[in-house]
């Protein structure tokens, strides 16, 4: 079954007495249960907009986007499609509600009415999920950038979602952060079968997806899995993205004449192929 | 430097006080602040004074936190003396010189004023002290409750008080960065008069609004996602719920009330 889909989805905002800004042209896309799917592409290109189509913060112009079968132009399913798919913004300092962790988690459980103790076992398993459970009763501005974000990314989980959805969620932290934040992403996606879409402009990040789907000018213009993604060195340039380092290195190489595959993603990877040609 | 500003002035315990329905130290609160109002004569305001010392060595809280919310005020305490002691021409004279004439009454009364001030600030610094900000915003929210008949909603109240207590770290740490980015281009915020230093103020202030409404927007967004719809159908995960202790203490200060009324009556009017 197709978790999240959009047919035929057109978006432009209209302001008064401007010509409307075309942000989203024609986008087909059906992303399955269980998968895990990086959107790429670099500013501007629409992809955050496409997101937001998904949670219905926004409506399309045009076409219709369906999540778990509901459409979101009904407004009956509104909250329905909300509660099945968490979204996870770019800044954990602009989303985090309250002055205490764990209250924070239970945010969204409480605004589904459920019962004190439901929320208490949610909320603690949220923070298990996240690893954040020894930070239950500090505050949030307390914590790093990293935490911060697994923190909403529990807050989310609360609420028992089917899909995750998250919008540049580590383009604010460090490093260190950043791989928590992954982690924990993958994590909750290969133990718990949670849909993950993972909005980024980091390559190294959409390669850890089984499927990566490149956005330019308001449509999908590339879809499949990293390998056969990246392996599209000179297109992705021409899209204004990098190739991850590995794939850029093995790409030079074959322009030079080096019997090498062109769809290598990690450096382990890519060494390897280089020494087997050495040997040879 | 501005990251470390204490956020409420909560001191972390587990005293009888710091156990307390929240809901019941509001309304314990209320009713000292009344106490304290009571007595008429010394006998009455002893008693508040012994009861206030009491329930502070019940709080556990160190005495420097007592001598801390006392500071600010001791102007006002002093201020409000010593126009006593000028205006209150009771009582035998002590000295008389010009317009200036100071009585016994005068003393007495500027005594008593300044021993109900100190009471009334250490009594309601307690409930600061021992009640995190969210427990308060809390209790609050569900005292308030009753308003919902005339249209005034405390859950958005008490959610605005919450976001506002959230973001203040956030905005100072803010603040900070901006003032920083601001010093690097060569701004001079530390010297000239008045007026230009409010002046200075404004390359501050403009990118801090700026990115306030950034974040407004951004956490209302967040906000949406997670099914919030107000406080309509809204459940909350810890309950509050009154304890034997809550009552007992509520019957406590009933008492001492009792008590004072009854002092007042015996010992009649002194100020």
């Amino acid at each position: 079954m197709d978790m999240l889909r959009a047919i035929d989805v057109h978006f432009d905002y209209t302001y008064e007495n401007e010509a409307p800004q075309v942000v989203l042209q024609g986008v087909d896309l059906a992303i399955e249960k269980g998968s895990f799917v990086a959107v790429l592409g670099h500013n501007g290109c629409g992809k955050s907009t496409l997101a937001k189509h998904f949670n219905a913060l926004l409506l399309p112009t045009g076409g219709q986007v369906l999540v778990a079968d509901m459409t979101t132009a009904d407004e009956d399913n509104t909250y329905p499609i909300r509660r099945r798919v968490g979204m996870v913004l770019q800044n954990p300092d602009n989303q985090l509600v309250s002055t205490i962790v764990e209250e924070d988690v239970a945010f969204g459980p409480e605004n589904l009415g459920l019962p004190p103790a439901e929320i208490r076992a949610r909320v603690d398993a949220a923070l298990a999920a996240v690893d954040m459970t020894a930070y239950k009763d500090h505050s949030p501005h307390r914590l790093s950038g990293g935490q911060k974000q697994r923190i909403a990314i529990a807050g989310v989980l609360a609420m028992h979602p089917d899909c995750l959805l998250l919008d540049e969620p580590t383009a604010m932290l460090d490093p260190q952060g950043r791989r928590e934040v992954l982690d924990t992403v993958c994590r909750l996606n290969h133990e718990q079968g949670m849909t993950v879409v993972l909005i980024t402009h980091y390559m190294e990040e959409a390669a850890l997806a089984d499927r990566v789907v490149v956005m330019d000018e308001g449509r999908v213009v590339l879809d499949g899995t990293p390998r056969q993604v990246f392996a599209q060195g000179e297109r992705l340039t021409a899209l204004g993205l990098d190739v991850p380092q590995p794939t850029a290195l093995c790409a030079a190489l074959r322009q030079r004449g080096v019997d090498i595959p062109a769809d290598l993603l990690t450096p382990e990877e890519c060494a390897a192929a280089i020494l087997k040609r050495l040997k040879n | 430097m501005m990251k470390d500003i204490t956020l409420g002035q909560y001191f972390p315990g587990n005293s009888l006080l710091h156990r307390l329905d929240p809901r019941m130290k509001l309304v314990l609160t209320l009713f000292f602040i009344v106490l304290v109002f009571l007595p008429r004569n010394w006998w009455g305001l002893l008693t508040v004074g012994l009861f206030l010392l009491l329930v502070i060595g019940l709080s556990r809280l160190p005495l420097r936190l007592m001598w801390r919310s006392t500071k600010p005020v001791l102007f006002l305490v002093l201020f409000t003396s010593i126009l006593n002691v000028l205006y209150v021409h009771e009582g035998t004279v002590l000295v008389h010189w010009g317009f200036l004439r100071i009585t016994t009454g005068g003393l007495q009364s500027a005594a008593f004023i300044a021993i109900r001030i100190l009471c009334l600030i250490l009594g309601s610094s307690l409930l600061t002290y021992t009640t995190t900000p969210t427990a308060l915003t809390d209790a609050i929210e569900r005292l308030l409750s009753p308003l919902k008949v005339i249209k005034v909603n405390p859950h958005e109240l008490a959610m605005m008080m919450t976001i506002a207590l959230r973001f203040i770290p956030t905005l100072m740490e803010e603040t900070d960065k901006i003032m920083s980015a601001q010093k690097a281009r060569g701004a001079d915020m530390e010297s000239g008069g008045l007026v230009q230093r409010v002046k200075a103020l404004i390359p501050i202030l403009i990118p801090l609004f700026v990115s306030s409404f950034r974040r407004a927007y951004d956490l209302a967004m967040a906000m949406e996602c997670r099914c919030y719809q107000g406080g309509e159908g809204r459940t909350r995960m810890k309950q509050l719920r009154t304890a034997l202790r809550d009552w007992l203490s509520l019957t406590v200060y009933a008492a001492v009330g009792v008590g004072i009324v009854l002092l007042n009556i015996y010992f009649g009017k002194v100020l």
